[in-house]
């Protein structure tokens, strides 16, 4: 087998023991791997409960991962998500992706629960499960720095042990398999950490072919002003799109209330350049390096965290921000979701909060500490629970990221109708709308934009399930993944092959989400969007409704936004056997984990 | 969607690409719209059903580009293979369909932007908008201009062009648009403001569209204001630079000009090495043409020129350098600004030359005009002798 290990690994928590199988020639071909594969193995418990102990976590690479194609070391994390109750997929960077198909696996699935904290250590096809005990409650800078040395490590930090609901898988200590709270699945499993390491190599079917490809990727991606040009993000990081963003009027600031952060300026990537003289760092297997890490080792916040953690909170302190991020990282919980949970609390208490008071709110959220314990169940919940529901600033109780979509209506549909809530990774309209790739499009306008983010979500499924990075997409475009697939996998594809697989996956991903009762209620906006408010136009409301109605005759769906049979046929979905039992949306009031 | 495909007919037709009323613009939301009702809008319209796309461009090209496409369509196999910079970096090559059989059609679209049918027209596809569509088309014929006309030169060195080669050639030299004038005023620098800089700006990008030396949204201009240089943004269309023009602080204070060309390096490094205040970069094609022109053989960057030539070659006065889009190793950020003056300008490999003035761009358009002019009279010297 070329590109896939042809190994998936079964691990039961319960009974701690592993088996491998083998997955079948078709699926792969339907599902391709990372995200595709997760979803299809996700399928039948969907309607479980995100901590019944049969609900699979699960781990996935991709068939160009450990190979030369560019950016795709990277690997997707999949599971139903506590915080939303959705399908949920988080990809991420760093080198776990690289090191399990190096020790000789395409994924992992991993079920029951284990009787007491546990760490599995994978090293060439040998998986064992010990005990980690000891490390219950440390957080993920110690515990990576205590496992560099057995590879690649994922660890859930005291956040997830405290029951956050937006807690994170951390990878190598500062990448994040983030936003759905995943590392809450991870820590209802005791996992407390995954090692893995290998010396294998998939096999390439066609090297010469894959140095072509590779070639016309390298070259689009030197020619991409927003990758690699003197302002783009392998210079700056994602810390790039800030001034952008401030320009075009669209920073969510004081919990979107406004749209403009007058600081702006002081705080940008230029600012932490200065300040902080980073160096480059970034995932296995990629050259853009994009992350940038500060000379006392604290990772620079990517964009999202520094615009959050500056305007949505109004704080002018940047060591507050750099603090912040390596406080979440530390403890394990997702940056946007913390920062945007503290912002409606500062709403709903009617004040801004002090830098101080940021960090030390964090802290009580990560250690499950007074009011920490509320916030750490997201904004959503917190808001309905003091009554201020319109204080939360969340689709699917996922709080949107920092894109305000009064500035971008492509990214207004997109954070709607994302399968797990208001995701600005899903369809990325961000690409067209602001970063003018692969051509421009009117930002103030729904037209055409249905289509566009259908096609979108679909080509970013499959991206994910390639386990590429979507930033090379900003340069690059499937037609050059066509080719590289095909020179690793030896099967024939092409761009538009590739998109299918994509829809495959979003479609499935729709299936599972309705099969748990979501529909056209739950692909909304907060009403905030539709309101004249602050300094920003609202959203036409009529508009919108139009927009998605368009989107779910693009997208197959009934009027009520469903699945239908019909579409789901045509994709070769089984309608009936993807979502197992109907289920139910979980509760949206807050849990009483009693801790 | 009318004022949209209004808005392409109309580049199409001044671009000299398409006849009026000749381009056929398809556009797919939740319902399907065509610009104007035409019988081959049923055939095609099943491509949207079997092909994840939402816009589609059907046109069969206006003269010269019908009868090189058509040459070369009919003479180069499965796929015409140009070697300039546009194809090289976005389209690879470009597919042909021996008819419209809309099987073929639709398994050479899933894998390319767009597809030629020998004597009925280019089709071409976008997955964002009917921009994508229209600047494949124009990318389509600006290469298979330059690699006509290219292959030509070459073939009749080597005394090896047939009769129907030749009489393509002559077709297609007719069908010419006449040599650009250099009677054009532009606005007079030095600009002492924004709004100066970017009405001048705005004026000289129309001007270089104008004159064919650019074609679809390539090219570039910029133009330095105090300590912030003013550039098109990526994407952009010279004619339309209107919002289109991102402010860049030489000192890097702001990233604000994400957005700006790739190009922005090599901007700011013509600028420090050379201290010029304005730069146009557009695509002339028989700059282009000549630019590949190489009679060295046996040379150790046979076949990689465009990234190792070693050899700062000259035509008609203007140095010729290797260099790629944007920032890579072989980026032309770090060729150009070496070789460039005032009075010269250069020309990258393939690619497109660059023009530098020092106070508006009254000297980088006339030089670029004339280097192109001066070109097109080279090349048809060294055809005929």
């Amino acid at each position: 087998m070329y590109g896939w290990c042809g190994r998936i690994a079964r691990i039961d928590l319960t009974s701690g023991k592993w088996e491998v199988e083998t997955p079948p020639a078709a699926l792969l071909k339907d599902f391709i791997g990372g995200r595709g594969l997760g979803v299809h193995y996700l399928a039948p418990f969907i309607t479980r409960s995100w901590d019944d102990p049969a609900m699979p976590l699960l781990l996935f690479t991709g068939p160009l991962v450990g190979t030369a194609a560019p950016t795709s070391g990277r690997m997707a994390v999949v599971s139903r998500s506590p915080l939303t109750g959705t399908v949920s997929d988080a990809s991420v960077g760093g080198s776990l992706g690289t090191a399990l198909k190096r020790a000789g696996l395409d994924g992992l699935i991993i079920t029951g629960k284990s009787p007491g904290m546990c760490g599995i250590e994978i090293t060439d096809r040998q998986i064992l499960i010990h005990d980690a005990t000891p490390l219950s409650g440390k957080g993920t800078a110690f515990v990576t720095e205590v496992l560099k040395k057995k590879g690649a490590v994922a660890v859930s930090g005291p956040a997830a042990e405290n029951r956050v609901l937006y807690a994170n898988i951390m990878v190598d200590g500062h990448f994040a398999a983030g936003r759905n709270g995943l590392g809450l699945v991870f820590a209802e499993k005791n996992i407390k950490y995954i090692t893995v390491q290998g010396k294998g190599r998939p096999l390439v079917k066609d090297q010469v072919m894959l140095k072509e490809a590779c070639k016309d990727v390298l070259r689009l991606v030197a020619a991409s002003p927003a990758l690699s040009g003197r302002l783009g993000i392998a210079n700056f990081g994602t810390g790039a799109l800030y001034d952008l963003m401030d320009a075009r009027r669209m920073m969510p600031t004081r919990n979107f209330k406004k749209t403009r952060f007058i600081h702006a300026a002081d705080l940008n990537a230029h600012a932490y350049r200065q300040q902080y003289a980073p160096e480059n760092s970034g995932c296995s297997g990629c050259h853009i390096r994009c992350k940038k890490q500060a000379r006392d080792g604290r990772p620079l916040p990517e964009f999202e965290t520094m615009s959050h953690f500056s305007a949505l909170l109004e704080n002018r302190q940047m060591e507050a921000v750099m603090e912040a991020n390596r406080i979440c990282n530390d403890l394990g919980m997702d940056t946007i979701s913390a920062a945007a949970t503290l912002a409606c609390h500062a709403e709903i208490i009617g004040r801004t909060l002090e830098p101080d008071e940021i960090l030390d709110l964090l802290t009580a959220i990560g250690t499950g500490r007074d009011t920490g314990k509320m916030l750490g169940q997201g904004s959503a919940r917190y808001a309905r629970a003091c009554n201020r529901p319109e204080a939360s600033m969340a689709v699917k109780n996922l709080e949107l990221s920092a894109y305000d979509p009064r500035g971008a209506y492509g990214m207004a549909l997109a954070f709607a109708v994302s399968n797990r809530g208001a995701c600005h990774l899903r369809a990325y309209p961000i690409g067209h709308e602001i970063l003018r790739k692969p051509v421009a499009t009117d930002r103030f306008s729904f037209e055409g934009k249905a289509r566009i983010i259908k096609i979108s979500e679909d080509l970013n499924a499959v991206v994910d399930a390639l386990t590429a990075c979507k930033f090379v997409f900003f340069a690059a475009s499937l037609e050059e993944y066509a080719k590289i697939f095909e020179a690793v996998t030896g099967m024939a594809t092409s761009a538009q092959d590739l998109l299918q697989v994509g829809e495959r996956i979003v479609y499935l991903e729709r299936i599972l989400n309705a099969a748990n009762g979501f529909g056209i209620e739950d692909d909304d906006l907060p009403q905030r969007f539709f309101q004249s408010q602050g300094d920003a136009l609202p959203i036409d409301r009529r508009a919108f409704l139009k927009a998605r109605t368009d989107y779910y005759i693009v997208r197959g769906l009934d009027h009520q936004g469903r699945p239908t049979k019909e579409k789901a046929t045509a994709l070769g979905l089984d309608f009936h056997k993807s979502g197992a039992e109907p289920g139910a949306k979980q509760d949206d009031s807050l849990y009483d984990f009693n801790v | 969607m009318t004022s949209m495909f209004k808005h392409f007919e109309t580049k199409l037709t001044s671009a000299g690409l398409v006849e009026k009323g000749a381009a056929l613009f398809g556009f797919l939301d939740a319902r399907l719209e065509w610009n104007h009702p035409d019988r081959e809008a049923e055939k095609l319209g099943v491509l949207f059903q079997n092909l994840n796309i939402n816009s589609l461009l059907f046109a069969q090209p206006a003269e010269p580009y019908a009868t090189i496409i058509n040459y070369l369509a009919l003479t180069e196999g499965e796929a015409i293979q140009p070697r300039d910079c546009e194809t090289r970096t976005f389209l690879h090559d470009l597919p042909i369909a021996p008819d419209p059989d809309p099987a073929r059609l639709e398994f050479l679209l899933k894998r390319r932007k767009g597809v030629i049918v020998p004597h009925y027209g280019i089709i071409t596809t976008g997955t964002v908008s009917i921009e994508q569509a229209y600047v494949t088309f124009s990318s389509f014929c600006f290469a298979c201009f330059v690699k006509f006309f290219g292959d030509y030169l070459r073939d009749v060195r080597r005394g090896n062009t047939s009769a129907q080669q030749k009489a393509a050639y002559e077709k297609a030299s007719a069908g010419l648009r006449p040599l650009g004038t250099d009677n054009v005023a532009l606005l007079p620098g030095p600009f002492h403001t924004e709004a100066e800089v970017l009405q001048a700006m705005e004026e000289a990008g129309r001007q270089v569209v104008a004159h064919g030396l650019v074609d679809s949204y390539f090219g570039n201009i910029s133009c330095l204001l105090g300590t912030v240089l003013y550039i098109s943004q990526t994407g952009s269309s010279l004619d339309h630079l209107g919002g289109c023009i991102d402010p860049c602080p030489l000192d890097d204070s702001s990233c604000a000009g994400l957005t700006a060309s790739s190009e922005l390096s090599a901007h700011m490094r013509i600028i420090a090495e050379t201290g010029a205040r304005t730069i146009l970069h557009g695509h002339p094609p028989f700059a282009v043409i000549l630019s590949m022109d190489c009679e060295v053989e046996d040379c150790d960057c046979a076949g990689t020129c465009h990234l190792k030539c070693p050899h700062t070659r000259m035509v008609c006065g203007t140095p010729i350098v290797a260099g790629e889009v944007g920032t890579g190793p072989h980026g032309l950020c770090h060729t150009v600004p070496k070789v460039i003056r005032e009075g010269t300008g250069a020309i990258v490999y393939g690619h497109g030359l660059f023009t530098i003035g020092q106070k508006d761009f009254n000297v980088p358009f006339q030089r670029l005009l004339a280097v192109e002019n001066a070109c097109r009279r080279e090349y048809f010297k060294r055809v005929s002798t």
